[in-house]
């Protein structure tokens, strides 16, 4: 990645409600290939920002850019060049996970093998299971399953990591490290800052609407460092999660 | 499970091609809709008891239970005595309604289907104070004529009466059988179609709106009215799927009169599909203004209980007092009902029912301009 080419450009991006400005002249770029990571606390304004960058919501004022085109005018040529996880959404009830990858593919006008999509989020096992059967963790890797279908250039996951177990998490951590690898870009948004300084390759925080630090997490770190600060406690060579995975093992249960 | 390092790529091979020559379908997208929905449809419990079961366990009630709560329709012929003794004795039993006012050929028509149960001729014989009766039955309605003859026998053997008739003159026309069956049918299935209709996608749609499944599906290039549409086509072929088995039990196990055969089933199968397309109407009106799951059924019920008790689905809508009869005309069950009567007993085309379908028609308008003003997305 040594030429950053922006395959998302967000620029002066203002969000208004009625009487709450979500999101005030926010600006940013997502390199290609790259795992980007929107950091904040909630209400923050990263949910709008993601759903307005994936055409589901109206701006108030702004200019988007995704891949050369616009939100305002190519909403659907963007529509299939992305895939989108959102925080907490459902899936048609009734259905199992190869028919739902079925009516996906359907929506997407994608043509492709159902059991190979579930293949590449380990889920095989699981494609006769109701989305509802399955566990926090196996519901996130359907939900990325989802985002692949239309072999998009970029994926949005919303979260993809609250309420999972240290073992889930880390499996959800290769998966995205390899989608990345294999040519996509990734934008995700996360509580966990261990997430993203082992995740992303650049972090941008958000506050109230707006950008306040841009960078690549070590570069954040050392600037922090720098600045002359220094943590209360003296950080031992491991962390308590890492007492966890060492006595329960890195095998992922469901 | 914890090999996570499988060495296929993921996701992007399409990513560095250049180009995506594939055209996007909104029909394909349709129908994947339409097929996840019949799917999701066909394994819902609700779905299948309120379009199936609970049709077929009224039809066999009704089908075994035969007549209650009798009445008779006597016409009087044109030409008849109308102020005389027998009439008026008639008139006050209270078992008998007296239909006057129709012409001899309406009246023949009538009396062939069984509408009429028989047909009353009163004269003053010549010279003489006493009057002659002229009794005609109808075999569409023997049960019924049944009943007559012995509600006559009984007013002439009456003190009164007796001295002023001389004769009883009784003959029999040969008509349809009109069944039991014939009546409760249709009338279930048009409940069966209301209920599939209203609830199936008031409940579908408000339930993909709160779980977030529209706005994931917002999120692909496909259309609004592809989803609309998808799961129309869906609930549609559910109905149709449902009326066809309602129609094929009554027809085989309880003797359901189809007149024209396959042709008659056709023009069943054709006023179904615009019945449920104005009652799917009503759903969308209801996803819209539900603010929860647990308001559907109350709202739901408001639409289809009225038209449920009042539309002619148990009872002919003639039973009803007149006050009541106006307010069974404004619902368009009403019609789909009477149109299906006519379509399955009396062997009519669809042009025969075109007024019954022009009331259809006003509806599904009035109801589609509604449901576009209150139907929510998100």
């Amino acid at each position: 990645m040594e030429i950053n080419k922006a395959i998302i450009s967000v620029k002066n991006l203002v969000k208004k409600y009625d009487d709450f400005i979500a999101v005030q002249d926010l600006s940013f770029e997502v390199y290609e290939n790259e795992i980007f990571g929107l950091l904040g606390p909630n209400g923050a304004g990263k949910t709008t920002t993601l759903e307005i960058i994936e055409t589901l919501r109206d701006k108030t004022s702004g200019e988007i850019i995704v891949d050369g085109l616009s939100v305002d005018k190519h909403a659907n040529a963007i529509k299939q060049i992305i895939g989108v996880q959102l925080q907490a959404a459902g899936y048609y009830p009734n259905l199992n996970l190869i028919e739902l990858i079925e009516l996906f593919a359907g929506l997407y006008g994608a043509d492709i093998k159902p059991m190979e999509m579930l293949e590449k989020v380990n889920l095989q096992d699981k494609a006769k299971a109701k989305y509802k059967a399955l566990s926090g963790g196996q519901k996130q890797r359907f939900s990325i399953a989802t985002t692949l279908i239309n072999q998009p250039k970029i994926i949005f996951l919303d979260e993809p990591t609250t309420g999972l177990d240290p073992q889930a998490r880390r499996n959800l951590w290769d998966l995205i490290v390899q989608i990345r690898d294999a040519g996509t870009t990734v934008v995700i948004t996360t509580h966990y800052m261990d997430e993203a300084e082992q995740l992303c390759d650049r972090v941008a925080f958000v506050e109230r609407g707006k950008i306040i630090a841009i960078d690549t997490p070590d570069n954040l770190i050392d600037q922090l460092v720098n600045s002359g600060f220094e943590r209360k406690k003296e950080v031992k060579k491991a962390n308590l999660e890492d007492v966890f995975i060492n006595l329960t093992g890195k095998e992922w249960r469901e | 499970m914890n090999d996570g390092h499988s060495s296929s790529p993921l996701g992007a091979e399409g990513a560095n091609s250049p180009t995506r020559t594939v055209r996007y379908s909104n029909t394909k997208a349709t129908l994947a809709l339409a097929k996840a929905s019949f799917r999701s449809i066909m394994r819902s419990p609700s779905a299948v008891v309120f379009t199936l079961a609970f049709p077929l366990i009224f039809i066999l009630v009704f089908g075994f239970l035969g007549n209650g709560g009798t009445r008779i329709d006597v016409g009087i012929t044109p030409g008849s005595d109308i102020n005389n003794p027998v009439v008026s004795m008639l008139g006050k039993t209270g078992m008998i309604r007296l239909v006057k006012d129709k012409s001899k050929e309406e009246f023949d028509k009538l009396l062939e289907k069984g509408n009429v149960d028989a047909m009353v001729d009163v004269h003053r014989k010549v010279n003489t104070a006493a009057y002659s009766v002229n009794v005609v039955y109808t075999s569409a309605s023997r049960d019924k004529g049944g009943i007559l003859k012995s509600v006559l026998n009984n007013l002439f053997y009456d003190k009164t009466l007796k001295p002023t008739v001389a004769e009883i003159k009784e003959s029999t026309v040969t008509g349809r059988e009109y069944k039991t069956i014939d009546f409760i049918l249709p009338g279930q299935l048009g409940f069966s179609l209301l209920s599939t209709g209203v609830f199936g996608t008031a409940f579908v749609f408000l339930s993909l709106r709160q779980t977030l499944v529209i706005k994931r599906f917002f999120a692909t290039p496909v259309k609004r009215s592809s989803i609309v549409i998808g799961e129309g086509i869906a609930r549609i072929g559910f109905a149709l799927i449902g009326a066809l088995f309602i129609i094929l039990i009554g027809h085989f196990f309880f003797s359901f009169t189809l007149v024209h055969g396959v042709v008659t089933v056709i023009n069943m199968l054709l006023l179904a599909t615009m019945g449920i397309i104005v009652f799917m109407g009503f759903g969308f009106i209801i996803s819209g203004i539900a603010k929860s799951e647990s308001m559907v059924p109350p709202i739901s019920n408001i639409v289809t209980l009225p038209q449920f008790l009042l539309s002619g689905t148990f009872f002919s809508i003639e039973a009803f007092p007149t006050w009541l009869q106006p307010i069974s005309r404004a619902l368009p069950l009403t019609y789909l009902n009477d149109a299906m009567r006519k379509v399955a007993f009396e062997g009519m085309g669809l042009w025969d029912v075109k007024f019954q379908i022009m009331i259809l028609l006003i509806w599904g308008i009035v109801i589609y301009a509604v449901a576009v003003k209150v139907f929510k997305w998100e």
